[in-house]
């Protein structure tokens, strides 16, 4: 696998979604910001709840409970009006370093990814690198699979409703 | 900015051969066995069978042995999944990327205007 070369031509304000390799998704944007602050917005649940859930998308957040540091855990509970149940987003921190580092599992499956947040601070400005790396490849194959069947996959009702809003 | 490197490595390298252009334009029409395409395409039973196996490992074809006959077909285009899957999982992280930077902002002009008061 090539690897992606550091300052490549990216505008700061792109959100790039890139697959690494057959089970590692990595999603990566520049913050005009020092990292305290991104990392503030990203690990204060009042702060958090401001933007997880983009507005457009229809969605309520109905409730956050986060214990941001190693080995707490967290439970994010989303309604949207065309579906009757709500959905329970869970999981571990597995290691929380201010300013640097965010990791946490999935667990609303035993093929969940593990995440890690990386805020890198560079002359003012955060790079944010989000890597989701799945157990298997089957199982991000299995949520690319699930993305054209009906949609089963944790976030893809999400996903659809944002996709169908362009 | 949707990389598949080693998926479209693989494709292109299964496309980048006339024989395998034309075992999946035939296999567009309808499913066929390993015999079958062989004949069609003046070739051996070997020689087929790589051309076949180059196909499957790119996702293109996939191929099911019942007895003594492998029959081939056209596999889901899992490259439009992926590019698909892909799109939407970056228009989500772009909303929510969006409304953070928004937040930053608002968070970091209120540090600047607290620090200055402080200052006063």
């Amino acid at each position: 696998m090539p690897k992606e070369k550091e300052g490549s031509p990216v505008a700061t304000n792109r959100t790039a979604v890139e697959r690494k390799s057959d089970h590692e998704l990595v999603v990566t944007r520049t913050f005009d910001a020092p990292a305290h602050i991104v990392f503030e917005a990203w690990s204060k649940p009042e702060l958090f709840k401001l933007w997880w859930v983009p507005e457009s998308a229809g969605m309520s957040l109905l409730s956050c409970d986060m214990d941001i540091r190693t080995g707490g855990t967290y439970r994010l509970v989303f309604r949207h009006p065309a579906f009757d149940q709500p959905m329970a987003f869970f999981g571990t921190y597995r290691e929380v370093t201010p300013h640097k580092r965010i990791v946490w599992t999935n667990e609303e499956s035993d093929q969940g990814a593990v995440t890690t947040v990386t805020f890198e601070e560079n002359a003012g400005k955060t790079r944010v690198t989000l890597h989701e790396l799945y157990p298997t490849t089957e199982a991000l194959d299995e949520a690319l699979a699930g993305s054209a069947e009906g949609l089963p996959e944790q976030f893809a009702q999400l996903d659809k409703l944002l996709a169908n809003r362009s | 900015m949707v990389h598949c490197q080693t998926r479209l490595d693989a494709t292109f390298a299964a496309l980048a051969d006339v024989t395998r252009r034309g075992v999946l334009e035939q296999l567009g029409d309808s499913d066929a066995s390993i015999t079958d395409l062989a004949q069609r395409f003046h070739m051996t039973l070997t020689g087929m069978k790589k051309h076949v196996c180059v196909l499957e490992q790119a996702g293109l074809v996939t191929t099911e042995k019942v007895g003594r006959v492998r029959t081939c077909r056209l596999g889901s285009s899992r490259l439009e999944e992926e590019a698909a899957w892909i799109e939407q999982h970056r228009q989500l992280w772009s909303a929510r990327f969006d409304a953070l930077d928004k937040l930053v902002d608002h968070l970091k002009y209120k540090e600047k205007a607290d620090a200055q008061r402080k200052r006063r």
